[in-house]
Order: structure tokens, then C-alpha cells, then sequence
């Protein structure tokens, strides 16, 4: 009853979540471009597109990457060994174990003719496939919690997809175990099967099974007579043999039964054998139930995105196709980490401790961000600098086990959250070369924008300090003074010369430099030198700066003048920066 | 055998992979070894404008890796190039910031003290294989080829750290190009910046200054710009065939990588020079190339 009404509670919640998540991936959005679409015109339009492929010569393509990447995930391969044996003993342990065991009836029933679980080879695969599942297990927690892996991060999500499958398998072999040793279970077989038999036969029947097949029982004792054995296999060989292998074959349980022994009997008597069988079918239903809101979601939507990703062509899929996958490719994250432990900013995570700066860590963010959530002002902030503190090396798209394409991915979601969030002073860096490259893709008008926010962030309360009316005073406050001398101090060898502002192309470039820049280099050395630091701050100069050390190579008197603009830059970005640094403290999403 | 390890860098691998397969089938005809340090991340580079200890910990993450395998470093990348340096030179000095960055350097089981040598693709050409060396494995070389040298500033300058060549008179990149037969023009704008730093930032600028340097280029007569750097290739290539479209009529001066120049001229094939992986056409370069050398 309890079995029956778990069962069909948990599929129904199983394929209610399927049809959730799924409806998700037409109606959620990761990011800014491509144009908005009902989810009837995106589920049309992915489907017209899916069965373009299959009719086109394109399957073939479809179907290597299913069986490679999908079956044999090669991905992972050629990431570690290791990684793939685990991967592998955990996948075809548990799928073999799901039709031939959990489905044993319906699947291997109709597959083979014999099938019996306690006869052989059944009985045994049982066995082996439950072990793999456990092995590969074992690996993940090693990896996870012993293997000290850098930037390999271990969320709760991972921490329950093992402890579910580990909870799975271990019930089972217990339960398997406990059962070989049952007296409770033998008797109640004996006399199912074998139930006319004269007590005198039971017995020596009892004491063939204690002998050979690992029960444990009381009422039976050792050592036993050769003809009591005989006579107990002949009544074994007449009722029990045709459908029950021996038990060794079922090695990992008998093992098990056999380390339980000691305490078996007390445990079949306090009912163990029923606990066990809710532990186990109850865990591998919560599991199910669960499947769809958990990361095991990948079973399904990682290898739709290696699918995917092997026939879809960046530059010719439509707009809302590519906005389909991305969310598939949100829920395909299987949190592994490897593009995290490759990622080449991963520098920059260990110098801003943003754990969003790591590809990995992003996932979750941007699936609330999709799923419409609001994200609290720090937590936008963080990730903001962490989607564009990188350095669009495409690394974690190359090495993503799951097919990802996390490049893509960055890409839009970055667009979106410089619109729409708070002002980012990393836009003011070289790491804005890639937005630029790909600036006729964003429309005229928002393409500034997060430009203009930053610069307004950063340099605005500057500004009104270069107004050339202002009078200025030659005796500024003590903290400006000491604030300039905090650094590269060389600006006070300056003689004005000018030169550094006669070779600097970015002051040729402009017919009123001044106007364009504020300040130019050798006006910077100078206002340096009278103690006006953050008038030299407010300069657009120190931004527009090629860093080319034109300036610095041309001075005669050795100012590190480039130098000295990239510590302007620093302090000038200090002023915004404070306060984002430690995200984590506000609370992760995760 | 010199052998180095190979840093390629974020821009080579995703946007001018050619590069890379180009100047790995030249150095391996020159005996170069490569050794691929999978644990490389970025130089540095592009954090350095706003955050100067994330700048130096990459630089230096990466410096650490090849001192701990006991290599010098062969760097494509001018940028890069100048991003190493520039931390090398920076954690020669002691300080606050050095202390922090090596403590980090520490706690990931690395070390650092500065041993090994940056080395720009250009230089071990030049000083390591040698021109005399190189004309040796020309099978062609270029007829009547005018070629525009672009130096790259992060490699020239500043010149007291990076140590690559006379920064106001240079000609190693020159007398590379002219040993293929082909003729370093010279030119008004030869040393000056790209314009690719500010892509992204200041594009309008950017922009103008690319220019700028393209008629100084062409009113020299040049046939291609010649880099050694993906950045200044990328502006050169990428940014120009934009700029293209964006002004019918523009006829484009199209660049070409060193490495694609040597290896033609080395009769290595065009597919492992990836020449078809240039935004703008370069094919008609191996109409210059004549069988007799000079």
C-alpha cells in the first residue's frame, strides 16, 4: 500500500517537474539579445528546427555525437580517466540497474524469456552493477571532499545527488544482505514453495541454506551431519534450485549478509529486513520525485545540449533557438567545475575572492536571474564583475564535459545585466576588447551605456575639479598630499617639458586635446606635483590612456608617466570598488 | 635544443588560432621545443588598467609555473609579452603588494624568485636561431613584396623592462622580414600603438588611430602590414574588414602574421599557416614568392 501510493505519487510528481522545467526552456530568457518570443512560437520553432535535422544529412552528425558524447562521453575522456571511469560506472551502473532490476518486470521480463532476479546471470549483474554504481560513488566523494582540487567548488546540490545515490545503493545491498540471512524470509519461502515437506526435510533444508547459502538461524546447528546436508540438498535441488541461484552469486550482498551475520538474527527479528525495504524503495522515490528539481535533471538536458551544440551553427540559428538552449544549457550544468579549475581569470577570482569570477559559479546566478528572481544589490554587483572579469579565452566552452557553450552564454547574459544592472569599472579595462569586437550586434544606443555608467561611477565627483575657472588651492589638505605620495612618486622630476604630451597619439589624435581629455600627461605630472591628485583623477586622460609608454620612454627626466596613470586608475576605481569585495558575505545563492 | 614553455595566451587560442599552428610549424623546423603548461592562465594584461594586484598575481602564476619546471618562456603575444615583464620588473622591487602576491604564489605550492626568461617569439628568432640560420631553410623568397612592420608597444616599450629592442631605432622585426626577401618599408606611423587597447573602451579613438596608420602604410607603399602580436593583428584584420564594411569603397590593407610570411617561404603549406583564417584575404602573398633565392 505504502509501496503503491509512494510509487505513483512520485511519478506523478516526477512528470509534473519534467513538464515544469521543460516549459521553462521555451519561456525564460538568459540574456539580451535575440527578440522576444511567446514559448508556443519558441517550442514551434525549436521543433521545426529539430526536425530539420533529422531529415537532413545533419543526423549523422546527431547520432555520433549521441553515441560518443552521450553514451561513451568521450568529453569527459579526454578530460581525466579517472573522471570517466567514475562517470561511466556511476551512469551505466545505475541505467542497467533501473531496467533490470527496478524494471525487471516490465523491461527485462519482456527481453528475455528466463528472467528470474534470483536466477543467474541476474541474480549476479544485480550485483555488479549496484558495486559500479557504488564505486564510482566512492570516487566522487574522494574527488569532492578528500582530493583538496583548487576552485573545485562542492555546493549542497552535489552534496545530495551522492548522499541520494549513495543512500540508494547502500539500502539495497543491506537489504539484499540482511535478506540472504533472514530466517523469517527463508521460512516464509519454505513454505511458499516447499510447503509439504515433512519437518525433518525443512530441517535439513535449513541446514543446507545455513551451510551454503548464508542464512543465519537459531534453530539449526553446526557442525551438521553429511547425510542432513544430502538430504537438504536433494529437497534444495527439487523445490528451491530451478528458481533461486546460489547465493555467493549475489557476491557484494552475500558478503554483506555475512558481515551482518554476528547481528542478523537480532536484526531479522526486530524487522530489519522491512526497514531496510522502505529505506531503499522509499530513497530511490525521492529520488525520482526529486529528479526533475535536482541537478540529476542533466540525465536529460545535458545530452540534449551535446545534441544540440553538435548541429546547431553559431552564426545561422535563429535567435530564439539560441535563447532556447541557453536555458537547456543552464539546467546541462552539472557543477563538475572543470572550467573552473582551467579558467584563465581564475587569478582574478583569487584576487577579488568573487566566487562568481568562476565560470562554475555563475550557473546558479544567472538561473535565478532567468527564472526572474531578484537579486539584492550586492549579489547583482558580484555578478556582474564576475561575468566580465574574463577574458573570453573560450577555454570552459572547449573544456565543458556537458557540451556547453559557455562562451555564447557569457556573452548574452553579460549584455544584459551591464543594461540593466549597476555601473561596472572593469568596462573601463582592457577586458571590454571583446564587447568592442562585437559592438555592431548590440543597437547604437545601448552600446555606450554601460560605458557611460562606469565612467560616471568612477570619475564623475572628479569632474568639476578640472573646471579651468576654479581657483585652486596651493596648500591642499594633508590627506591629498600623502595620498599622492603613496605611489609612484616620480612625477615630482618633472620639468614640464611637455614632451610626454607631444608624443602621446591620443593627444595628436584630437585637434582640442584638452577638451577631449581634461588633462594632458605632462598637465597630470604637474597637477600631481602641486598635491591636486584627484584633479588628475577626474582626467578622461587616464582612460583614454593607449598605455603605449610613448610618454614614459620619451621622458627625459625618468617620470614613469604611464605608470603613474595606471595608479591614478587604481585609486580612481578604489572609490567604487569598496564594499563589493566580500559578496559572500551578504549570502551566496547557492 | 632550446626548449621553452609556450605561452599562447586568452586572444590566440580563440580568435587568431592561426598564429599559434603557424609559429609552432616554424620553431619546430628551427629545432625550437614547446612544452604546453596546461595550468597557464592569463598574463595579466587586461585586469592591469583596473586592478593591479589581480594583473600581478596572473603574471606571476604563470612565471612561477615555468621557473617550477625549470623553462624559459616563449611568449606570442606582445601584450602578454610586456604583461610579464612588467610583473617581473615590478617583483623585482620589494613591497607590500610583492609580499602578498608571493604569499598567494606560496600557498598554491608554487614558487617564485624571478629565474625565468620572458622571451618574444621575434627575439628567439633573431638572436637564438639567428638570421643566417633562417635564410638556410627558405626554399622561396619574396619578389618585389613591400611590407609594413608593425613593432607592437608593449613588446618596444617601456624599453628599460621589456628589453627587446632599440625603442626608438628597432630593427630586429625588420631584418626578420627582410631575410624572406621581402622589403621593410618604412613608414611614418611604424612605431605607434594599434589603437587595440582601447577597443571596447574608446572605440571612436580606437579607430583613428588604426587610420592613421593604415594611409602612413599605404602612402609608403606597403603591400601588407606585417605583427607579431594577436592584438595588433586582430585590429589590423578583424577591426579593419568592420571598419570596411562600414565605408564602401575602402580598399583594405590586409596583414599578415609573421610567422605565415617565414613559413611560406619555408614551404611549409598554407593550410598549417591557416592563411584562410584571416579575416581579409591574404592569398595573393604567394604570388611575390619566387623559386629562386637571392
Amino acid at each position: 500500500m505504502v509501496f503503491t501510493v509512494s510509487l505513483y505519487a512520485s511519478l506523478i510528481i516526477f512528470f509534473l517537474g519534467l513538464i515544469y522545467r521543460g516549459g521553462t526552456w521555451f519561456q525564460r530568457e538568459a540574456g539580451f539579445y535575440g527578440q522576444k518570443m511567446s514559448a508556443s512560437e519558441r517550442f514551434f520553432s525549436a521543433l521545426k528546427s529539430m526536425l530539420a535535422v533529422i531529415f537532413s544529412t545533419k543526423i549523422v552528425t546527431l547520432l555520433q555525437a549521441f553515441v560518443l558524447d552521450v553514451l561513451l562521453q568521450r568529453k569527459i575522456l579526454k578530460e581525466s580517466v579517472l573522471r570517466w571511469a567514475m562517470h561511466m560506472l556511476i551512469f551505466w551502473g545505475f541505467i542497467l540497474l533501473l531496467f533490470m532490476h527496478a524494471l525487471g518486470r516490465i523491461v527485462t521480463d519482456a527481453l528475455f524469456s528466463n528472467y528470474e532476479p534470483t536466477l543467474n546471470p541476474y541474480f549476479f549483474l544485480r550485483d555488479l552493477f549496484g558495486l559500479m554504481v557504488l564505486a564510482g560513488v566512492v570516487v566522487a566523494v574522494i574527488r569532492r571532499f578528500f582530493l583538496k582540487i583548487p576552485r573545485l567548488m562542492t555546493s549542497s546540490m552535489d552534496k545530495y545527488a551522492i548522499g541520494i545515490l549513495a543512500v540508494i545503493i547502500l539500502s539495497g545491498f543491506l537489504l539484499s544482505g540482511l535478506k540472504i540471512t533472514s530466517k523469517t524470509e527463508f521460512s516464509n519461502m519454505a513454505e511458499e514453495y516447499a510447503g509439504w515437506l515433512s519437518d525433518e526435510e525443512l530441517q535439513a533444508l535449513e541446514s543446507y541454506w545455513v551451510s551454503d547459502y548464508g542464512l543465519v538461524s537459531s534453530d539449526v546447528t553446526r557442525p551438521f551431519e553429511a547425510d542432513v546436508l544430502d538430504q537438504g540438498k536433494q529437497a534444495h535441488e527439487s523445490y528451491c534450485a530451478y528458481c533461486h541461484a546460489p547465493a555467493k552469486s549475489a557476491f557484494a550482498s552475500y558478503s554483506t549478509g555475512k558481515v551482518l551475520s554476528p547481528a542478523a538474527g537480532a536484526m531479522d527479528r526486530a524487522g530489519f529486513v522491512g526497514i531496510l525495504w522502505y529505506i531503499h524503495f522509499l530513497s530511490c522515490f525521492i529520488g525520482l520525485a526529486y529528479l526533475p528539481f535536482s541537478k540529476m535533471l542533466h540525465i536529460f538536458s545535458t545530452p540534449v545540449t551535446i545534441m544540440a551544440n553538435a548541429v546547431m551553427d553559431e552564426k545561422k540559428s535563429k535567435p530564439e533557438n539560441v535563447a532556447t538552449r541557453q536555458i537547456i544549457e543552464l539546467d546541462a550544468c552539472t557543477h563538475c567545475c572543470t572550467c573552473s579549475l582551467y579558467c584563465s581569470a581564475m587569478m582574478g577570482y583569487e584576487a577579488r575572492q568573487n566566487t562568481y569570477i568562476l565560470p562554475s559559479e555563475k550557473i546558479a546566478p544567472l538561473k535565478a536571474l532567468a527564472a526572474g528572481r531578484d537579486l539584492n544589490e550586492a549579489e547583482t554587483r558580484a555578478i556582474l564583475e564576475g561575468i566580465y572579469l574574463c577574458t573570453n579565452c573560450d577555454r570552459c566552452t572547449v573544456v565543458c564535459p556537458s557540451g556547453i557553450n559557455l562562451r555564447q552564454l557569457w556573452l548574452n547574459a553579460r549584455e544584459k545585466l551591464l543594461q540593466q544592472g549597476p555601473a561596472e569599472p572593469l568596462v573601463l579595462s582592457q577586458l571590454s576588447f571583446v564587447r568592442g569586437l562585437n559592438r555592431k550586434k548590440t543597437p547604437a544606443d545601448s552600446y555606450p551605456l554601460p560605458l557611460e555608467k562606469a565612467d560616471n561611477a568612477v570619475s564623475a565627483k572628479y569632474r568639476p575639479l578640472l573646471d579651468p575657472e576654479r581657483s585652486i588651492d596651493l596648500t591642499p589638505p594633508a590627506a591629498d598630499r600623502q595620498q599622492a605620495s603613496g605611489f609612484e612618486n616620480t612625477f615630482s622630476y618633472c620639468f614640464g617639458c611637455q614632451n610626454c604630451s607631444t608624443v602621446c597619439p591620443v593627444v595628436g589624435n584630437y585637434e582640442d586635446p584638452q577638451e577631449q581629455l581634461g588633462l594632458l600627461p605632462h598637465q597630470i605630472m604637474c597637477s600631481l606635483g602641486l598635491g591636486l591628485t584627484e584633479t588628475a583623477m577626474g582626467a578622461k586622460m587616464i582612460w583614454d590612456c593607449l598605455t603605449c609608454y610613448q610618454c614614459q620612454e620619451h621622458c627625459p627626466q625618468n617620470v614613469n608617466v604611464t605608470d603613474i596613470l595606471y595608479e591614478l586608475k587604481y585609486m580612481a576605481v578604489a572609490g567604487v570598488d569598496e564594499g563589493r569585495q566580500n559578496h559572500d558575505q551578504a549570502g551566496g545563492l547557492r | 635544443m632550446m626548449r621553452y614553455s609556450f605561452f599562447i595566451g586568452c586572444q590566440i587560442p580563440s580568435r587568431v588560432p592561426q598564429y599559434e599552428t603557424a609559429a609552432r610549424a616554424v620553431l619546430k623546423k628551427f629545432g625550437v621545443e614547446l612544452a604546453d603548461i596546461r595550468q597557464f592562465n592569463c598574463c595579466g594584461y587586461p585586469m592591469r588598467n583596473v586592478d593591479k594586484k589581480a594583473f600581478l598575481l596572473s603574471s606571476v602564476k604563470n612565471l612561477a609555473l615555468s621557473e617550477n619546471q625549470g623553462l624559459d618562456m616563449l611568449v606570442l603575444c606582445n601584450c602578454c609579452f610586456g604583461a610579464l615583464k612588467n610583473a617581473e620588473h615590478i617583483m623585482a622591487e620589494k613591497g607590500p603588494l610583492q609580499d602578498e602576491v608571493l604569499g598567494k604564489i606560496r600557498e598554491m605550492g608554487l614558487d617564485y624568485q624571478g629565474k625565468t626568461r620572458i622571451r618574444h617569439y621575434l627575439s628567439v628568432l633573431y638572436h637564438d636561431t639567428g638570421i643566417a640560420a633562417i635564410k638556410k631553410q627558405l626554399h622561396k623568397t619574396y619578389k618585389e613584396l613591400n611590407i609594413a612592420v608593425q613593432y607592437g608597444c608593449h613588446a618596444l616599450r617601456p624599453s628599460t623592462v621589456t628589453q627587446f629592442d632599440d625603442p626608438v631605432a628597432p630593427s630586429l622585426f625588420d631584418e626578420l622580414v627582410a631575410a624572406t626577401g621581402a622589403k621593410s618599408v618604412d613608414w611614418t606611423n611604424k612605431l605607434e600603438c594599434c589603437g587595440a587597447p582601447l577597443i571596447g573602451t574608446n572605440d571612436a579613438l580606437s579607430a583613428d588611430l588604426f587610420s592613421r596608420k593604415r594611409e602612413a602604410a599605404i602612402k609608403a607603399e606597403a603591400d601588407f602590414f606585417c605583427t607579431s602580436c594577436p592584438y595588433c593583428q586582430i585590429q589590423f584584420d578583424t577591426v579593419q574588414q568592420m571598419l570596411v564594411e562600414d565605408n564602401a569603397g575602402q580598399k583594405p590593407l590586409p596583414s599578415i602574421l609573421f610567422p605565415q610570411l617565414l613559413g611560406l617561404s619555408m614551404n611549409i603549406d598554407s593550410q598549417t599557416l591557416g592563411l584562410g583564417a584571416n579575416k581579409l584575404d591574404i592569398s595573393k602573398i604567394e604570388s611575390y614568392l619566387s623559386k629562386d633565392k637571392e
